[in-house]
């Protein structure tokens, strides 16, 4: 037995003891809900008369709303056992993805394999039903689409034929999964590449170019509004007029980096290097934010444990 | 101690974060905050304006950021339910939808007396196109949302029958984790339109976008800390807020945030004690 798999059965021990215990001396682990029935409004209810039948949802009760003064559960209240499995399911991943600290092992690799293709699905389904239905169809075929998966589809609503080209577009690009023809499917990515290259050109000209270069004129001498010299403003702003010359200066490469150039060149590498730290600071304070994020959900979500200033 | 520390099994110093994190978290510490010109600057851009002004709620984020974002879009839509203004949610990140859904269920269980579905707020959801979907927008919103997020037609939703595009909107609050999200709502929407915009977002997509202040974006949240500052200009500026202890959750993460970031520190003194002693007595590193 390697040191990884000595400390990984020494973890799934104390962990397993701890959920015992856990679970011997108090509850954890439960989602609560209470079935409430959609009401329709008069309007509606004269509108769609008994054509549709009322339905029941399932509201997500707080743990300390979910008991009564006596312990009992609140008229109404029961386990709600799909979000108790999603909860168990998501504390049980987020287990087997810290695993990795441990060192590379299967679970870790069984549930980065379900984020990976559960987010895909995701994303597929809900740019099918967006993108395709709505976007395209809902577009092309309005009643169509309204009288079979989209009753909300605008009545008023006519055929846009100009929607044929994106569907021509689309099956052309479709086309490389074809055995033949695939060379078909560079026409539609030449188009696609040729306007977002286009429109993404005039907003970066507009926004990061013109607008960076108004942003960096500024006074050196910042008056306060009383008057009186405004000593941080003005120090501010030198600084930024200072630091954008002098890192373009250390990005001028046809002029040698030597003499009155090498100096201006070498204050323009070091405003580079106290931005990345900047930048390397603010994403440490980023990751640990998540690690947070997911100790509480552990903590408080899954194993109940009282959180200060609230449950205790 | 230098061999000691040079060949320290890389597992204590994992556990040593989770220790770092985990025990001021389970101990509640906290510590006071004082909020910054720049958080102040957010506040004030949200608090100006009139009662019932059109806001667009772009929350452009997912599970993945939603540990960093999740307490800085919750406070976003809690000050404009605090200021009674008209809230548009809308996303460009398909896993985003969710994320607009909790943030709806702030307004259901917290505001519901005086928020309605429809009346004053809406969930457009998400389109596909990226920054495609905000240059459309711009000039006519009907031609990517012709339904809700739950598919009802948007002529039929009170709040959405006269917008004819976002050029309508006083001001965009975007919470966003990457790419498309902030800086694209400031290429595509803010500067060209000169629509009012303030963005909340992740550590890493912070250092990019603050070349955008002022003109361009009049303020910037950045990770938790401004998450944090931003709850507490609003617990000052609404003590109500106090008793709602889910208003003050950024607040409650600092604490274990200090914590690490104070090991953080003593761990980078450390190694480079490491390579300074290992260099002085010619040790390849």
């Amino acid at each position: 037995m390697n040191s990884n798999q000595k400390i990984s059965v020494i973890l799934v021990v104390l962990a397993g003891g701890f959920l015992a215990f856990r679970a011997a001396t108090a509850e954890f682990g439960k989602v609560y809900s209470k079935t409430e029935t959609v009401t329709f409004s008069e309007e509606v209810k004269q509108e769609v008369g008994d054509r549709v039948t009322p339905w029941t949802t399932e509201k997500v009760v707080e743990r300390s709303e979910a008991r009564d003064e006596s312990g009992a559960l609140a008229p109404g209240v029961h386990v709600n056992m799909s979000r108790t499995i999603g909860l168990w399911v998501a504390a049980v991943g987020t287990l087997c993805m810290m695993s990795f600290l441990v060192g590379d092992n299967v679970l870790y690799k069984i549930v980065e394999a379900v984020v990976v293709g559960a987010s895909a699905a995701y994303a597929m389904v809900v740019g099918f039903w967006t993108g395709i239905i709505q976007n395209l169809f809902g577009k092309l075929a309005p009643a169509l689409v309204r009288n079979s998966v989209l009753p909300g589809t605008p009545g008023d609503q006519v055929s846009e034929y100009i929607y044929i080209v994106p569907l021509v577009l689309s099956v052309l690009m479709l086309w490389r999964l074809a055995p033949a023809g695939g060379w078909i499917a560079r026409w539609p990515l030449a188009f696609f590449i040729g306007a977002t290259a286009g429109i993404r050109l005039i907003a970066y000209l507009e926004a990061d170019f013109v607008q960076q270069i108004a942003t960096t004129i500024v006074p050196f001498l910042v008056a306060a509004k009383d008057g009186s010299f405004d000593l941080a403003s003005s120090v501010k702003n030198v600084t930024i007029v200072i630091s954008v010359l002098t890192c373009l200066v250390y990005f001028f490469f046809s002029v040698e980096h030597r003499g009155a150039v090498g100096v201006t060149a070498r204050v323009g590498i070091w405003v580079l290097m106290i931005t990345f730290g900047a930048g390397f600071g603010m994403t440490v304070m980023g990751r640990i934010a998540l690690i947070s994020d997911r100790l509480s959900f552990l903590f408080y979500d899954w194993l109940w444990l009282p959180k200060p200033g609230i449950d205790a | 101690m230098r061999d000691f520390l040079e060949n320290l099994d890389r597992r204590w110093v994992f556990l040593a974060m989770g220790l770092s994190i985990a025990i001021p978290m389970l101990l509640g510490l906290q510590f006071p905050e004082e909020p910054s010109d720049m958080a102040r600057s957010v506040f004030e851009a949200v608090e100006e304006l009139p009662e019932g002004s059109n806001v667009l709620m772009a929350y452009d984020y997912d599970p993945a950021s939603k540990g960093e974002l999740e307490p800085m879009a919750a406070a976003f839509t809690r000050h404009c339910a605090e200021r009674k203004h008209k809230l548009y949610f809308i996303t460009l990140w398909p896993a985003a939808v969710p994320m607009l859904r909790q943030n709806i269920a702030i307004l259901e269980s917290e505001y519901g007396d005086h928020y309605k579905y429809g009346e004053n707020y809406v969930n457009l959801g998400f389109r596909p196109g990226n920054e495609g979907v905000i240059k459309v927008v711009v000039s006519d919103l009907g031609e990517l949302y012709t339904n809700d997020v739950d598919g009802v037609s948007v002529t039929e939703i009170p709040m959405t029958r006269n917008i004819k595009n976002i050029q309508q909107m006083d001001l965009i609050v975007n919470v966003s984790a990457g790419t498309p999200g902030a800086k694209e709502w400031v290429q595509y929407a803010a500067t060209p339109f000169g629509i009012k915009m303030v963005a909340g977002v992740t550590g890493v997509g912070a250092p990019p976008l603050y070349p955008y202040i002022p003109k361009q974006l009049t303020g910037l949240l950045g990770a938790i800390k401004s998450a944090a500052e931003y709850e507490q200009t609003l617990l000052d500026a609404y003590p109500t807020l106090a008793e709602n202890p889910k208003s003050q959750e950024a607040l409650r993460r600092m604490g274990p945030q200090l914590i690490a970031h104070v090991y953080i520190v003593i761990l980078i003194v450390l190694g480079n004690f490491i390579f300074f002693t290992g260099r002085k007595r010619g040790v390849a590193s």
